[in-house]
């Protein structure tokens, strides 16, 4: 990179290995550092760091009503982090759970809306059925784009999330709007048929939720088609002199991928706002994708990962009522925090290396 | 990969099988024994005991529009009964078409105990609902909106209209080029924002029958860069006096940028705009919010609507802005005011003409609540849909 005899004051090396003790020793640095910065910014804007802190803990779990929501939402995060992590793993950039979650919401919403007297069980499955296939559908159209042309899957992901958003108004303003809204623009909220049943106070999404953190561990370690998604990962030219039908493993981690986001949007519409929103997906698409790289695209650790950002959600919605701040407030804390988590990663990957004048 | 799928498949028909047998619990009707229908469905509670919670659609701090009046309105209710700060549980920016936002604050007020909780903005409305069965022991309160049960679940909003009829006069005083716009948060089929509307207009009329309101719909309570355009097309238009029926006061501030005058509504605006604001019709929710946290101490609450207006100070237009408000504004406007107050005129009296040559309403009658609150969905004559 460099001429010869011109060596930088400060390079960037990358590391080869680093011991798991020192990855743990730089984690904890960071979140002791992340800890601080957000404290000094709270003692900045006068309030005592280690009452909000201790408000964020409690309020995610000082009572069963507390909890149930931090599970709440933790469900659709997970699973989409799960999702998108199928595909990174192939190193496939699905920006697009987003859009993968409205169209799934979409598809299962159809039948919420308009067969709702179908038997409850029979109708969930149907929905269940039809989020996996809008949310597959929708991810396998930027990977047949991808296999065929070569196509820039992470801006194609991207801009689908933006036309899935419209379709969505499309359906909220027009054909889908609700008679009984007296120019409210929204969809009919579903019958009570075309709702998820609760299990433990919370919609049985969480099950769902967790027995795809089994499926999706077993299926990348366990299964020739994980294999065959890690070898792509590491390299299509291997994959290729190895007999394998890159352009078919694209395409099926795809859908799968799409699917279970799609899933994520069917759960979300029937079991938590109970309607087909504009919200739906409401962003979790994209800390999905932080989350999962987060967690080194491990379904376990996903579920960790999600879990720890939920409570850091459901805990700073209750500190912002609790001492009347802002809801910017707890959106910079939460920025300050992730700034050091993730840029740790860096510290853990790379290093700074000084050299000095004239050379070894 | 077929194994897999047939696992998956035998998962979810096992486990929606497992649910389906405890079915709907949340969703039956828990108010069975609706054993008093008269006085206090509920015990009295302490004063010391109660907590109310809020749900704004934006922030009280912006110290202005429509999260600023209700929060006013709370403030007044927790100064007239005396409550302490940590009784009233804020939540600010839910997004009330966000139904998952919408019931993560409501349950977030549960879970700390509220005994009342007032949602303050239409799209609350179903989420509400289903929660009133589910939490049969708290008091739901929506502010706007049309849904109600006979337990714990009622509805609250103000006769706005019989304001903005006053503001009408200021604005159709005030007009050279007869030309008055108003930015609408919803469409024709909203009764109230097209009530309002109309009182406007017939405001407008009976002072100068020449002046035509240009209106501009933004389809959202609250979006102050849609506010914003909207004002700017009407300005655009040729404009000369803004009224508005959204949240923000974005087009108070667009009329003063252009050199326009302004009508605000919720709160005075005129401390946003004081070159452009020559009225604006405003709440006083604290009448309500004050009868009706009284009523739950009391343990007098019954499930009814609420819809106050001039004479119950729930409505009102804030003061003149006299350094802009054309001659003659105050006088014409008190005798307007005098006339609602006695209960001589109700706004929608009589035969009323709207723009599409059809007429509404029956000599010697006035529209009742019902119509007014779901069903107005006309625009009298003088109104332009741009």
């Amino acid at each position: 990179m460099n001429k010869k005899g011109h060596v930088p004051f400060i390079r960037i090396v990358k590391i080869s290995e680093r011991s798991g003790k020192d990855t743990l020793k730089i984690r904890i640095a960071a979140f002791i550092s992340a800890l601080a910065a957000g404290g000094l910014f709270i003692l900045f804007l006068g309030y005592n760091p280690i009452e909000l802190y201790g408000t964020i803990i409690s309020g995610a779990f000082r009572s069963k009503m507390a909890f149930q929501a931090t599970i709440r939402f933790m469900i659709p995060l997970l699973m989409s982090s799960l999702g998108v992590a199928m595909a990174f793993k192939m190193r496939f950039w699905n920006i697009g759970a987003e859009g993968q979650i409205i169209v799934g919401a979409v598809c299962a919403s159809y039948f919420a809306l308009f067969h709702d007297t179908w038997p409850h069980f029979l109708l969930l499955l149907v929905m269940f059925a039809a989020g996996a296939l809008g949310g597959g559908l929708w991810g396998l159209i930027p990977a047949y784009f991808k296999s065929k042309y070569d196509t820039n899957e992470t801006l194609f992901t991207l801009m689908l999330n933006y036309i899935a958003l419209h379709i969505i108004t499309y359906l909220r303003d027009g054909p889908w709007k609700d008679p009984g809204s007296s120019g409210f623009p929204k969809i009919a909220r579903f019958a009570p048929n075309a709702q998820l049943d609760k299990i433990l106070g919370v919609h049985f999404g969480w099950i769902i939720a967790l027995i795809l953190v089994f499926i999706v561990f077993i299926y990348l370690r366990y299964t020739k088609h994980g294999y065959e998604i890690s070898v792509v990962g590491e390299s299509k030219s291997t994959a290729k002199y190895a007999g394998m039908d890159v352009r078919k493993i694209i395409l099926r981690t795809m859908a799968i991928s799409g699917g279970i986001c799609g899933i994520t949007g069917m759960i979300q519409a029937a079991g938590s706002d109970m309607t087909l929103a504009s919200s739906v997906a409401g962003g979790v698409g994209f800390t999905a994708i932080i989350v999962s790289w987060l967690a080194y695209l491990n379904p376990f650790g996903i579920l960790l990962v999600s879990f720890l950002f939920s409570v850091l959600e459901k805990g700073s919605s209750v500190m912002q009522s609790a001492y009347g701040l802002s809801t910017y407030f707890a959106s910079v804390l939460q920025g300050i925090i992730l700034f050091f988590i993730l840029g740790c990663e860096f510290f853990i990957r790379y290093k700074f290396v000084v050299s000095r004048k004239g050379g070894r | 990969m077929k194994k897999l799928l047939s696992i998956i498949l035998v998962l979810m028909l096992a486990l929606t099988l497992l649910t389906s047998c405890g079915n709907n619990e949340g969703q039956q009707p828990v108010s069975e024994g609706k054993e008093a229908s008269g006085e206090g469905i509920f015990p009295a509670i302490a004063k010391e005991d109660i907590k109310v919670g809020v749900i704004h659609i934006g922030n009280p701090a912006d110290g202005s529009g429509y999260s600023y009046a209700h929060d006013q309105g709370i403030v007044a209710m927790q100064k007239a009964l005396g409550l302490s700060d940590s009784q009233i549980i804020r939540k600010n920016n839910v997004n009330d078409t966000d139904p998952t936002a919408t019931e993560a604050a409501m349950l977030e007020c549960i879970e700390e105990g509220a005994n009342i909780i007032f949602g303050t903005s239409w799209g609350y409305m179903d989420t509400m609902e289903a929660l009133a069965q589910e939490y049969p022991d708290v008091l739901f309160s929506h502010g706007s909106g049309y849904k109600s049960n006979d337990r714990n679940f009622n509805n609250y909003f103000g006769r706005i209209y019989q304001a903005r009829y006053l503001t009408g006069i200021a604005a159709g005083l005030k007009t050279k080029t007869n030309k008055l716009g108003y930015v609408a948060a919803m469409g024709k089929d909203n009764s109230e924002v097209t009530g309002g509307l109309n009182a406007f207009a017939m405001g407008a009329y009976s002072v100068n029958p020449d002046a035509k309101v240009y209106v501009k719909v933004t389809n959202s309570w609250y979006s102050p860069e849609e506010e914003t355009n909207a004002a700017k097309a009407l300005i655009a238009e040729g404009c000369d006096v803004i009224a508005q029926h959204c949240d923000t006061p974005n087009p108070q501030l667009e009329a003063e940028k252009a050199g326009v005058f302004g009508i605000g509504y919720n709160s005075d605006m005129s401390k946003d705009a004081p070159k452009a604001t020559i009225t604006s019709a405003v709440w006083n929710w604290g009448a309500y919010y004050t009868w009706a946290v009284e009523n739950v101490i009391n343990g007098t609450w019954k499930s009814e609507n609420y819809y106050g207006g001039m004479k119950e100070g729930m409505v009102d237009i804030s003061p003149i802005n006299e350094g802009i408000a054309a001659e003659g504004t105050a006088e014409k406007i008190e005798e307007a005011r005098q006339s609602m107050m006695d209960g001589t005129f109700n706004v929608f009296d009589g035969v009323i003409e709207t723009n599409d040559g059809s007429t509404v309403g029956e000599e010697g009658k006035t529209l009742d609540d019902a119509t007014i609150t779901g069903g107005i969905n006309w625009y009298f004559k003088t109104v332009v849909e741009k």
